[in-house]
Parts: C-alpha cells; sequence; structure tokens
C-alpha cells in the first residue's frame, strides 16, 4: 500500500559482511567502550558521607514564620489557600483574646492550619501571595511516612520552633 | 618416600589451596568493582575500605541462610552435586607449576605440586569430570529449569571440549610434551612464548575456556532471563555458594592454565640476564605469574560485562560450525609450518 503520510520507511537489512561476520573486531571495539568507562570519573556521590547541596531557589517543607518577637505572623487570610493549584492548604481561623498578644501578631490568626503534603506539588504559590510573609518554603524534604493522614501536617510540624532574635547571625547567601 | 618430601608436598598443596580459596573469595568482590567502574559505578564500598570486608560478609550470609533441600528432589545426589563442583575445581591446580625451584639450605624444592608427564591430559579429565556436579545438581533439583540448565550445561561443556582439545593437540605438537612443567619450563625469556608461535589456538582455546567456565557470553547453564537461576535454581545457602565459588575457582585455574600453555607461567623477559640468584628469579618468578593470572582473570570479567549471552544456537553454531574447523585448520597449518622450518631452517 502507498503510504499516505510520506515518513513510511523500509529498513535495510544488509547482510553482514566479512569482517563483521568474524566477530572479533566488533568485540575489541566493545572492549575498547567498556576500558574507557573503566577510568571514567564516577558521578556517583557517596551519600551519607557527602550530601549534594541544595540548590538556592530549592522549594521543601514550608514553615511558619515568627516575627522579631517570636509571635505567629499568620494571619489566616486564606490567600495561600485560594491560591494554591493543588487545594492543599485548610485553616480555621480564630480571633486573638487578650493576653495572646505575645502569641500572635495580628488580630486574626489560624487556629488550625493544615497543608497536605501528598497534595502539595511545592509549587510555591503560596509564598509569593502570602501578605504577612508568614510562609516559606524553606525546609528540607519532606519524608516518607506509612500512611496517608500523616501526610497532613499542622501547625506542630509547620510553625516553626522560637528563637532568640538577638543570638541570630546574619549569613550571607 | 622421604618424610620430608611429603612435608614439602603438603605444605605446598595446603599454601596452593588456601591461595586458590582467597583468590576465588576476592573475585567475587573484584567482579562487582569491575562491573560497577565499568557501568560508572562505585561497586561495593561499604564493608571495610574499599568495601574490602565484603566477600567476608558475603560468605557469612551464605552460612546463615535457610539450607532448603525440595521435597521431591534426589537428596544424596543434590548434596553431591555442589560437592563434586567444587572439589573438581580445585585438584585441577595440582599440575600447574607456579615456579621454579626453591633452594633452601641444600633442598631444592619445586613448586609444582604434581609433575604428571601427562599433567594437560589430566587437566583435561578433571575439568570433563567438573560438569558433573552440575549435571548432578540440575538433574536432581527435579525442577525443569534446572533440569534445561544442567542439560544445556552439558551439551555445551562437550561440544567446546572438543575445540579445546584440538586447538591443544597443535599447541602439543610444537612443544612436544604432555607435560605442563615442561611446556612452561621451553617458554624461557619472551621470544619463546608459545602465544607467538600459536595465536589461533590461544584464541580458540580461551574461547573453549570461557565456555567451559560458564562466564559470559556462554552462561547459558545460569541463564536469568530464561531459566531463573538455570541448574542452581534450587540451590540455597552455603551449596549455593558452593556452586559460585567454584564457578570463580575454575575461573583462576583456567587463567593459570592460559598463562602457563601459551603466556610463559613463570617466565618473564631478560630473567637470565639480570644477573639475579636463582631463588630471586623464581620468587619474581611466581609474581609475574601471579600478575599474568590476574590478567586473565580481569579480561574474563571485561568480557563479562562487555558482551551479551549468546543464544543456544548461536552457541552451538559458534562451537561445531566455527571453533572445530578452525582447530582443525590450525593442527594443518602448525604441521605444515613445523614441516618448513624442519627442513629449512
Ligand atoms: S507550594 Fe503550591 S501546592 Fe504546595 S501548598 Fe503552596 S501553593 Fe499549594
Ligand atoms: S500564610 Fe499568609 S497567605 Fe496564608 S493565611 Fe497566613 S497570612 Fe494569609
Amino acid at each position: 500500500m502507498q503510504s499516505l503520510s510520506n515518513r513510511k520507511r523500509v529498513i535495510e537489512q544488509k547482510p553482514m559482511n566479512i569482517w563483521e561476520r568474524i566477530y572479533l573486531p566488533a568485540i575489541v571495539k566493545g572492549l575498547s567502550i567498556t576500558i574507557k568507562h573503566f577510568f571514567k570519573k564516577i558521578p556517583t556521590i557517596k551519600y551519607p558521607e557527602q550530601i549534594r547541596p541544595y540548590s538556592k531557589n530549592f522549594r521543601g517543607q514550608h514553615s511558619l514564620k515568627r516575627d522579631e518577637m517570636g509571635r505567629e505572623r499568620c494571619t489566616a487570610c486564606g490567600l495561600c489557600a485560594l491560591s494554591c493549584p493543588a487545594e492543599a492548604i485548610t485553616m480555621v481561623a480564630a480571633e486573638r483574646k487578650k493576653g495572646e498578644e505575645h502569641l500572635y501578631r495580628e488580630e486574626k490568626y489560624a487556629a488550625v492550619y493544615e497543608i497536605n503534603m501528598l497534595r502539595c506539588i511545592f509549587c510555591g504559590l503560596c509564598e509569593e501571595a502570602c501578605p504577612k510573609e508568614a510562609i516559606y518554603l524553606d525546609g528540607s524534604h519532606v519524608t516518607a511516612d506509612y500512611l496517608r493522614k500523616d501526610f497532613i501536617y499542622g501547625k506542630d510540624k509547620l510553625v516553626e520552633p522560637k528563637f532568640d532574635i538577638t543570638q541570630l547571625k546574619q549569613e550571607n547567601k | 618416600m622421604e618424610v620430608a618430601f611429603i612435608l614439602e608436598k603438603l605444605i605446598l598443596v595446603v599454601i596452593v589451596f588456601v591461595i586458590t580459596l582467597v583468590i576465588a573469595m576476592y573475585s567475587t568482590l573484584a567482579e562487582r568493582k569491575i562491573a560497577g567502574f565499568m557501568q560508572d559505578r562505585h561497586g561495593p564500598d561499604r564493608a571495610g575500605i574499599f568495601g574490602l570486608l565484603q566477600p567476608l560478609c558475603d560468605g557469612g550470609k551464605f552460612f546463615f541462610k535457610e539450607e532448603i533441600i525440595p521435597a521431591y528432589a534426589h537428596k544424596t545426589l543434590f548434596v553431591l552435586g555442589p560437592v563434586i563442583a567444587i572439589i573438581t575445581a580445585c585438584i585441577t591446580s595440582a599440575v600447574i607449576p607456579w615456579g621454579q625451584e626453591l633452594t633452601i639450605g641444600d633442598r631444592t624444592v619445586s613448586l609444582q605440586v604434581a609433575d604428571v608427564n601427562i599433567g594437560v591430559l589430566y587437566v583435561f579429565g578433571v575439568i570433563a569430570l567438573g560438569v558433573y556436579g552440575i549435571m548432578l545438581g540440575g538433574w536432581a533439583s527435579n525442577n525443569k529449569f534446572a533440569l534445561m540448565g544442567a542439560i544445556r550445561a552439558a551439551s555445551q561443556s562437550i561440544s567446546y571440549e572438543i575445540g579445546m582439545g584440538l586447538s591443544l593437540i597443535a599447541l602439543l605438537m610444537v612443544t612436544g610434551t604432555l607435560s605442563v612443567g615442561e611446556i612452561v619450563a621451553q617458554q624461557s625469556g619472551f621470544v619463546n612464548w608459545n602465544i607467538w608461535v600459536q595465536p589461533l589456538g590461544f584464541l580458540i582455546f580461551i574461547t573453549c575456556a570461557f565456555a567451559e567456565c560458564n562466564r559470559v557470553p556462554f552462561d547459558l547453564p545460569e541463564c536469568e532471563t530464561e531459566l531463573v537461576g538455570g541448574y542452581h535454581t534450587e540451590y540455597s545457602s552455603m551449596k549455593l555458594g558452593l556452586y559460585m565459588f567454584s564457578e570463580y575457582i575454575n575461573m583462576f585455574v583456567s587463567s593459570a592454565l592460559m598463562a602457563s600453555l601459551y603466556f610463559g607461567g613463570y617466565n618473564f623477559p631478560f630473567m637470565y640476564d639480570l644477573g639475579l640468584s636463582s631463588n630471586w628469579i623464581t620468587i619474581i618468578g611466581v609474581i609475574v605469574f601471579f600478575l599474568k593470572i590476574f590478567g586473565f582473570i580481569f579480561f574474563f570479567m571485561w568480557i563479562r560485562w562487555t558482551l551479551p549471552r549468546f543464544r543456544y544456537d548461536q552457541l552451538m553454531n559458534l562451537g561445531w560450525k566455527v571453533l572445530i574447523p578452525l582447530a582443525i585448520a590450525n593442527i594443518v597449518l602448525t604441521g605444515v609450518f613445523s614441516i618448513i622450518k624442519d627442513t629449512y631452517f
């Protein structure tokens, strides 16, 4: 049949000539290829001793930031959840009571804040959407786990630990 | 026979045996390392520096694995299989001359366990026996894959033994002796090596040696892609370990054989021109011999990680239609050349 697409090609299989049929030249060629690889530099990284540095704009696990006084920055505005293409973020907002000013920076805060790490695609849009600079994807990898429910990270895993700002050293990135 | 003689041979046997086992052990590591390097990997490097303890770990693992003898296997033969395989692998080395004579005090100690005057034939006999280990094991497992592997091993070894024997006949025509010790002694220096007079014979011999050792590209008896594990499908624990071990010992011994038959054994270039005492020549000779052996072992592995496995019909074609006619042509050529040499030079 005539080919309509004009892309049909008959592959020609020539009979081997005597040089190819002796088979030895081909073996020698193969041997030379493998011996070249024998002396090549090995690209493998010996993992536990040698850790490949993350790239500067690596996006890892999220962390909810605190301000310079140790208060949570998030105001539960929901912009991150709205911007999230994977629908990974949910939260429950609550109003700050009197006497809680040292805990939350804004009058409204997230009582529950959950990210489903199985849904998240680490696009970083939540980070970009946040008006309060409260969320950053600056952690390392999200590690493996056994159960699906354990991949829903709550505030216990997301909010960064308290630190003393006076002890913090300026790092040049 | 005097006691000292027996003692001397006994010590030599033990030394050779230990060296054989150690080399076989470390061949397993070398194989994996070389495979790694040829595939741009590191190979095992966690057990000890450079992975040097890996063979010990592997051995230990083999011992602690569960021994399974399948319910419908023939028990005696099933156990006998690996035993025969390893014994035949070990006893081949008896006729290999590891070096010249050492003079200790007023005794001269020959570094060959037994200089049998039919050494080459002895090697052949033992190699032919070697396939029994595989055959018995494969047959006694009562498993169709193992049986297929065993049949393949048997027919492969028969086919390639002919080619090997014929290639050796040409060599024997040149050397005029069947004793391995004498064959090596004739090749002193560098220009007398048999490889220069028998290049084609060597090529046939090494191909057949690969086939006899069941090494890639001739490892059809244990071809994983078709036969699960081939003849050792049903084997577990140290019995499997013995099969693996006998493969590596075979490789070592056939490397030693090729080095001594074709590459001058312990002879090295200018050995008598350097003005060394005979003991030093012997010691350097032994080292040189082992270097040659390691070279061949490396070549075995190099080939393994380069070539794919043959199809079974290709294997048979190569054996019967290529190697045997070539070997016969080699005999004829050798005969013609030696007559020309005798009459005109
Ligand atoms: S990184 Fe992207 S997918 Fe993940 S939570 Fe933020 S917006 Fe959603
Ligand atoms: S993390 Fe930022 S964007 Fe998300 S709810 Fe909190 S303040 Fe709003």
